[in-house]
């Protein structure tokens, strides 16, 4: 805050001295160790730098980071971070939260700072379980699954994450996984740098309650041929050939051969778009990690924040009005003057 | 215009003076009644009455016209004294409707001036107020003094010349009666025309028939054989000084912003549109000079959770609501509690259970706001007495939320919130400072002797953990809703160390009462064997009501709380003091219950749930009665007086 050099950080100093309990084997810990690497990377300040969580096993990260952080309750992290961010403008706040914090018990929330655009950058850890809980049906998880909750399996229809914050006109949403620390930090850089709400999906895995939930997509093997990596300006295609991709027409987004539509056929991404729609489109060629899943970018667009508006606001009260005099408010209204007798 | 010209006012040739009169205003909720005893209220503050205001409306928009649902009304109490209410009865009912008038017929004092609106007096009218027979001539307002006025058709020929459309022109018949009522009672009518015009300053055709209207009305009164004489109540004799009109919301906002400037801190609002708190959301965001920010949130829950998280940034945290939004907001009030926050929480208190009655008052949400949240939760609460006051207890309560870094309710209430009273303004230099430091070193030594920040190192006197905001180097921490080891402030499962905890967070609350005034009690003789415990807005009603009772001979005692957590230090003291403690609440005994339970006092509640302030009379027959059951014979001796 006091000088412009860009502090010199490492991976240690954002480290706090708690003792980490999530399970051995977590996803966590993976999104842990990429988040305190980038730190150091971004250029980031740990005295502006604020963690807001609600509860749930991702909602422990704050205590693990050695900067400012609130623990807060239940669903409720979006809402603390839009009264510090609006107030703060000053600070970097980012939202860690999970798919039940987010979405089930928190969803209001979740859905409102994205369409207001609050400068926020918010990690949803999505493990399509109730971890902390111990492990009951999230509103991620796949229709019939049996939990212990659901013993005759859930009957609820999931949510897709990115649909629903693109459909809340989210002004940066992005998709990323535990598995590949690489594209974690670089998916997390771009949701940092992004002025407005930026909401990250990171598929992680819960090796206690929901094991192997993403195999079918994220590993080795897997990942040429499950993953689409969304590249900006780029055509979309995947595959270990890049022989297949995907085409965006009136009906929406679907995956094809190359070899079958030609190379021109295929859509070239474009995160700038200001209409959601193709976004929202490639958002649906998956229902679950279980078939070809794009990851990376779908949507960045400039916006105006949210506390940007709200302080230019108060500034040009400021300037219109002159800096407030309570005195003067106080006898704004009809006044009359009662001498003594 | 010539015609409607306002004549040079001459002493009309029988002026009555008066020392106070009760004017209820009744109509339709579309009729405007509520604007017109706002400008009758407004133009005799200016005048110099003293006065109180009691505006009581339906829930709903638009309630289905003509209907007794649907009446709308507005009680305004004007006198040459210092008054304490906005009367028991109205000497004088302005009756738009049958409706309004069936509706308020039974509340008008013995042989009290009716005035109504004979046009509407039609029968289809007087079926849906469910009349079989027209009360204007079967008898039934027989012992009242009635004015039969055709208002609608004498305010559509007074507006023709503004060229408005019958439909609209009848809708200024409320500024025709507004005109009659300010002959009546011989207020100044510039500063309402010139109301009118400003207030209308975008339509010029509404604008000139209200004016038209109410010079109309006005000149009805003076050429009209209808009165015998009008009336006039002289300006009070009220302490010096530069006064205001205010009602308790416009207070109460703006002693949050005072409260910033006095604290030193950007206030920052959080809040949901909800009746009857929706104003104080209004008046502030009114104010952004003053570097107040308002959010108005998706819900209850996000408009405090903000407002928390301002808190933690360093701003005057603020929410406001009513009960329906306390309950949602309980379990943030609970995370405030353990993260040791400053917050201001803001219950503007109505009918409940549930939605209840939105537009009607109660204080029946103490007991929640002392004890609704999982866990030893403690909580100070404050509650202002009447709506002048709404300022000072604003400002009070975020004194003791900084200092103590604590959310603190404010228990304001309907009828305070929307009542209003000639309000002295204060000298703002008298204000007190609340401001408070952030922390801005480590406070801690390690065995190592490096430096390091505990966020839960409290203060000696106050138990206040250090406010250490983030963007400050080196004091970076976590904080939350799970248990925190005492000083350090990381997580802890221990037992020792929760009980411990639980004992500070009591402690630090219950110290608060080193930090409060002792209470008063009024107690004018000395030798007083009952006393009157009252708290909020039941304030004016218990004054009003033991001074009659003392004008009788008997000696009676008063005291009131502005804090209810923790109690003043001597409340204990002084209800042993008295043989009988009476409690007069607007709910089913919640402070005696608290008194009972505290002191061992064996409080007699008189309780009130009708969504209506108490009237003084009903405190002074409580009092009477119980004295007349403590002491029959002086009882039996004072009833003649």
């Amino acid at each position: 805050m006091t000088d412009v050099a860009v502090p010199v950080t490492t991976k240690k100093d954002w480290t706090s001295d708690q003792e980490i309990r999530w399970c051995p084997g977590c996803g966590d810990y993976s999104i842990l160790t990429a988040v305190q690497m980038l730190m150091p990377e971004l250029g980031a300040r740990r005295e502006d730098t604020v963690f807001i969580s609600g509860i749930g096993c991702s909602s422990r990260f704050p205590y693990y980071m050695d900067t400012y952080g609130v623990h807060s309750i239940h669903g409720r992290a979006p809402a603390l971070a839009t009264g510090l961010a609006v107030s703060r403008p000053d600070l970097h706040v980012w939202v860690i939260t999970g798919d039940g914090d987010a979405l089930s018990i928190g969803g209001n929330h979740l859905l409102h700072a994205l369409r207001r655009n609050v400068d926020i950058t918010i990690l949803l850890f999505n493990n399509q379980i109730y971890g902390l809980t111990k492990g009951q049906y999230s509103p991620t998880s796949e229709t019939g699954k049996v939990t212990k909750s659901t013993p005759f399996g859930s009957l609820d229809h999931p949510y897709n994450p990115v649909s629903l914050a693109l459909g809340a006109e989210a002004s940066f949403v992005a998709r990323t996984h535990d598995m590949d620390r690489k594209h974690m930090m670089a998916t997390f850089k771009r949701a940092y740098e992004h002025k407005g709400a930026a909401l990250v999906e990171v598929y992680q895995n819960c090796n206690v309650f929901n094991d192997g939930a993403f195999e079918a997509i994220l590993t080795k093997d897997n990942r040429p041929r499950m993953l689409i990596n969304l590249v900006h300006g780029e055509p979309i295609r995947f595959g270990a050939e890049g022989e297949r991709g995907v085409v965006v027409t009136a009906e929406g987004a679907r995956i094809v051969d190359v070899a079958d539509v030609g190379e021109d056929a295929l859509a070239i991404h474009d995160e700038t778009r200001p209409d959601p729609s193709v976004a929202f489109a490639l958002s649906r060629l998956s229902d679950g990690p279980t078939s070809p899943t794009p990851i990376g970018v779908f949507r960045a667009v400039e916006r105006p924040d949210y506390g940007s508006m709200v302080n230019q606001q108060v500034r040009h009260a400021s300037e219109q009005k002159g800096p407030g005099d309570l005195a003067a408010l106080l006898s704004s209204g009809a006044t009359w003057t009662v001498t003594g007798s | 215009m010539a015609d409607t010209a306002i004549p040079p006012r001459t002493a009309p040739p029988n002026t009555i003076e008066l020392d106070r009169v009760v004017i209820r205003f009744a109509g339709d909720s579309g009729d405007g009644m509520q604007l017109t005893g706002d400008r009758f209220t407004e133009s005799s503050a200016i005048f110099g009455n003293d006065l109180s205001t009691l505006p009581d409306f339906p829930a709903e928009i638009r309630a289905p016209a003509g209907t007794l649902a649907g009446v709308s009304a507005f009680q305004v109490h004007i006198s040459d004294h210092d008054i304490l209410t906005p009367g028991d009865n109205p000497s004088v009912l302005v009756a738009m409707n049958p409706a309004a008038l069936r509706a308020n017929l039974k509340d008008v004092a013995p042989a009290g001036t009716i005035i109504v609106n004979s046009d509407s007096f039609d029968e289809r009218a007087l079926a849906k107020a469910g009349y079989v027979s027209n009360p204007l001539e079967d008898g039934t307002l027989k012992d009242f003094t009635v004015y039969e006025i055709p208002m609608t058709s004498i305010t559509l020929e007074a507006v023709k010349p503004s060229g408005t459309k019958p439909r609209d022109a009848e809708r200024s018949k409320n500024l025709f009666a507004l005109g009659v009522i300010s002959w009546m009672y011989t207020r100044p009518v510039e500063t309402t025309i010139a109301w009118i015009e400003a207030k209308f300053a975008k339509n010029e055709m509404v604008k000139t028939a209200n004016v038209l209207a109410f010079k109309a009305g006005y000149n009805f009164g003076e050429t009209a054989e209808l009165f015998e004489s009008n009336y006039i109540v002289k300006p009070a004799a009220l302490e010096p000084g530069e006064y205001t009109n205010v009602s308790g919301n416009t207070a109460l906002a703006w002693g949050l912003v005072a409260a910033g400037q006095l604290a030193k801190l950007p206030l920052f609002l959080g809040s949901y549109p909800i009746t009857p708190a929706s104003d104080i959301l209004h008046e502030l965001s009114k104010h952004k000079n003053f570097g107040v920010r308002t959010v108005q949130a998706e819900d209850e829950i996000a408009g405090i959770g903000a407002a928390l998280g301002a808190s933690y940034g360093g701003s005057l945290g603020v929410t406001t609501t009513s009960g329906p939004g306390i309950d949602l907001k309980t379990e943030t009030i609970g995370l405030a509690v353990n993260l040791e926050l400053p917050l201001v929480i803001i219950d503007i208190q109505r009918g409940g259970p549930s939605t209840g009655l939105p537009t009607k008052t109660e204080q029946a949400d103490l007991l929640q706001a002392m004890f609704g949240r999982h866990g030893e939760a403690p909580v100070p609460i404050v509650a202002p007495d009447t709506p002048g006051d709404c300022f000072f207890a604003a400002i009070e309560a975020a004194r003791i939320a900084v200092k103590y870094r604590t959310p603190v309710f404010l228990l304001s209430d309907g009828y305070l919130a929307n009542g209003a009273e000639p309000w002295k303004i204060p000298d703002v230099d008298s204000l007190p400072d609340i401001s408070v430091d952030f922390a801005t070193a480590p406070n801690h030594t390690r065995a190592d002797g490096g430096e390091e920040f505990w966020p839960y190192l409290r203060d000696a006197e106050t138990l206040a953990r250090p406010w250490a905001v983030p963007g400050t180097p080196g004091l970076e921490h976590r904080i939350g809703g799970l248990e925190k080891a005492d000083g350090a402030g990381t997580v802890s499962y221990d037992p020792a160390n929760h009980e411990k905890m639980v004992h500070l967070r009591v402690d630090k609350i219950a110290g608060i009462a080193r930090d409060i005034p002792l209470v008063e009690v009024d107690d004018p003789d000395g030798d007083a064997e009952l006393l009157v415990l009252g708290w909020g807005s039941t304030y004016g009603a218990i004054a009003a009501g033991l001074r009659r009772v003392r004008l009788q001979g008997h000696h009676v005692a008063h005291a009131h709380l502005r804090h209810l957590n923790p109690f003043p230090a001597n409340l204990g003291e002084v209800l042993r003091r008295y043989r009988t403690v009476l409690v007069p609440e607007m709910n089913l005994g919640q402070l005696s219950t608290l008194v009972r339970a505290r002191f061992l006092v064996d409080a007699k509640g008189l309780n009130k749930m009708s969504g209506q302030p108490f009237r003084a009379g009903e405190i002074e027959r409580a009092v009477l009665d119980l004295l007349s059951a403590d002491a029959p014979a002086a009882a039996s001796d004072s009833k003649g007086n």
